[in-house]
């Protein structure tokens, strides 16, 4: 059941206006996640936003330029989400996602390299060039992909939690999904398997309010999505999906009970794509007052406001950040466009282990 | 070596207990697997041997449990499926194809997938068109998938061994109207290699193709096969993919003839790639065009006659014997 302090954070954006009070305004829980995360690490996952912002937007530029082919799913927007959510948890943990993976990639801490090298279609990619856009995969970093069928991934990460229950380890799966796929079967399906058997399994709905050109009122039943937590006797939580601390801190406050006593939790966090749903989606069906007011409450405009109320980042200390990072996803795609293709045996490669 | 005469039910029951034992990572998931011991009880006695942790009842969410099982592939488990019907599967279509086959190869390697899915699949005994049908071409279509069909007590047991053990996922179609037959199989450590077929039966006229149930139905034909004038080679590929084409070649190139018979339709059936290999591979060595004898372009009707009017039978075997023989 949505708790109290879930409630009031249900609409992130609507109180919040041009000029936005930023440490003043945050709720305890956001508090109590700025003092746990402290200066250096909240830094760093500025850092991550900032990479995930600028990386995509490279990716834009390098699709225009036919560098990147098939299709182009951007996170922008979204990056508070990502970078929140896995600052809070451990590398040995597994993540899933769908088809906008980019974002969780960089913020699972995959290099730009990799992740650009895929996208260019490279050897040196993360998935070797052989999955692209979609499907990105990491081993080391347990990161299960990268799927193009929305709510493919849900049973999968289900799995995954499954494999932590079966060996007895503290483990949790992190599955995220769109709102869209909220109505595939595979996430109902997945839920009740996760609640019946008391898996470490955590849904978090990554509502950014449309489904390709769909609006979620028009697909999905319930205003609130943590209302179908109960239909699986499970907990459900809203988190501000534009705010990084309340997204570190639902985690960080549900991984607290169940690295020990695991069970599945359902997270709606609400957020917007600044972008299309796609490369090729002008997103006419959205409109401009609406994206402007997504733009005005801007995750990483945000921090960065609170960065300096807190005096823990300044003017100075953000354009170095902001130089740096440029510059790490220029080297990214110098080493995308260097790399080699895969050779041509790849193809045959890997179809059967 | 020392035998034992067992049910086909009881092979694939001693190769899950014998593979569970050997390796803890192996586990049982499916509808009904636990307590109910098995739709088919082929899973009997698992529950109370290894515990609910291993032998896992699952609501009936074949798309989700699938998945579940793939992920738990991709994390250091080496699940068995049991779909209660090979027909379910269709409803976890998405997991089997676009995960399950799919997964080892767009993460460049990363993640091969240990998964058996494994069931009862083709027609059995009147029970109509939705639990009917033949899915061996549909999963050997997709690179990724391994399809193996046993036809004997020992084939189901070397066989389904050597597919928990193997590294990707592999569809294991048993068969209901099977699990009954007994056969002598051999005690202890036994396994057969995937991608062999066999040679059932060795003759000289016609080279017979035939897995599945149509390979006893061949192979319990041989009085009316020696009153019809006709010694034919009976092979059975026992895995559909990867195809065993050197020992179906060998057999067509010493019987010069072919024959395939199987309880799928005919449009797109394993015989028409079965029949593409012999003819690439030994065209020359061809005396007639190869005869294909299927299941008929309809779904499986329940009345008795229109079941038995679909279905392939021994008479029609013989008639496609007599066809490529020239005994017309």
């Amino acid at each position: 059941m949505p708790t109290p302090a879930a409630k009031s954070t249900q609409k992130p954006a609507a109180s919040a206006g041009k000029v936005m009070p930023t440490l003043s305004a945050l709720t305890p829980r956001q508090r109590r996640a700025l003092e746990h995360i402290g200066q250096d690490k909240l830094v760093g996952m500025y850092r991550t936003m900032v990479l995930i912002r600028s990386f995509e937007q490279r990716c834009e530029q390098m699709y225009q330029q036919r560098k990147i082919g098939g299709f182009l799913h951007l996170y922008m927007g979204q990056e508070a989400l990502g970078v929140g959510f896995l600052a809070a948890i451990r590398p040995d943990d597994y993540v899933v996602t769908s088809y906008r993976d980019h974002g969780l990639a960089l913020a699972r801490g995959i290099p730009a390299q990799a992740c650009m090298a895929e996208l260019f279609g490279k050897v040196t990619g993360v998935s070797r060039g052989k999955g692209g856009s979609m499907h990105f995969f990491s081993k080391e970093k347990n990161l299960l992909g990268g799927h193009g069928i929305v709510g493919g991934q849900i049973p999968v990460g289900t799995g995954a939690a499954f494999t932590a229950k079966y060996k007895g380890t503290d483990q949790v799966s992190l599955i995220f999904l769109g709102d869209g796929a909220v109505a595939q079967g595979t996430f109902h399906e997945s839920l009740n398997m996760a609640s019946l058997w008391h898996l470490p399994a955590i849904y978090i709905i990554e509502n950014n309010q449309y489904g390709m050109g769909t609006a979620v009122s028009r697909a999905v039943a319930v205003r609130d999505m943590t209302l179908k937590a109960p239909g699986y006797a499970m907990e459900g939580i809203t988190a501000d999906g534009m705010n990084i601390l309340d997204c570190y801190a639902v985690m960080e406050d549900a991984l607290t009970q169940r690295r020990t006593a695991p069970s599945p939790l359902l997270i709606e966090a609400k957020t917007y794509r600044y972008r299309g749903h796609s490369i090729s989606d002008p997103a006419t069906y959205r409109k401009k007052e609406e994206v402007e007011h997504y733009h005005s409450v801007d995750p990483i405009g945000h921090l960065k406001r609170l960065l300096a109320e807190t005096g823990w980042l300044d003017e100075d200390g953000a354009k170095e950040i902001e130089s740096a990072v440029r510059k790490e996803v220029l080297d990214a795609v110098a080493f995308a466009e260097q790399s080699p293709e895969p050779d041509l045996s790849e193809r045959d490669l890997h179809v059967l282990p | 070596m020392d035998l034992q005469t067992i049910t086909m039910r009881e092979a694939l029951n001693q190769a899950m207990v014998e593979e569970m034992e050997r390796d803890p990572n192996v586990f049982l998931i499916g509808e009904e697997v636990g307590a109910y011991n098995g739709a088919y009880k082929v899973s009997l006695g698992m529950l109370d041997r290894f515990g609910p942790l291993r032998v896992v009842d699952t609501p009936i969410s074949e798309n989700g449990f699938t998945g579940l099982a793939v992920g738990a592939a991709m994390t250091g488990l080496r699940p068995i499926v049991e779909f209660m019907s090979l027909n379910f599967s269709l409803v976890a279509m998405d997991q089997v194809v676009s995960n399950a086959a799919k997964t080892y190869y767009m993460s460049g390697g990363q993640f091969p997938i240990p998964l058996v899915m494994r069931g009862p699949g083709g027609p059995a005994a009147r029970v109509a068109a939705q639990h009917s049908n033949s899915l061996e071409s549909l999963y050997a279509y997709f690179p990724g998938l391994k399809v193996v069909m046993p036809s004997t007590p020992a084939d189901a047991k070397g066989l389904l061994k050597s597919a928990i053990r193997d590294n990707g996922p592999v569809v294991f179609i048993e068969n209901e109207m099977l699990y009954g037959i007994s056969g002598p199989v051999p005690k202890g450590e036994f396994t057969l290699p995937l991608g062999v077929a066999e040679v059932k039966k060795s003759g000289a006229d016609v080279t017979i193709v035939a897995h599945s149930r149509m390979s006893p139905l061949v192979l319990g034909a041989l009085a009316e096969f020696a009153q019809a004038g006709i010694d034919p080679e009976i092979v059975d590929p026992r895995t559909i993919k990867p195809l065993d084409i050197e020992t179906l070649a060998a057999s067509v190139r010493k019987t010069h003839r072919a024959v395939i018979v199987e309880e799928g339709h005919r449009f797109a059936g394993v015989g028409a790639e079965i029949a593409d290999r012999i003819y690439t591979a030994c065209f020359d060595d061809l005396d007639a065009p190869i005869v294909r004898v299927t299941h008929s372009e309809n779904p499986l009707p329940y009345a008795r006659n229109l079941e038995a009017a679909s279905l392939p039978n021994v008479e029609q075997v013989i008639r496609a014997c007599k066809a490529v023989l020239y005994r017309g």
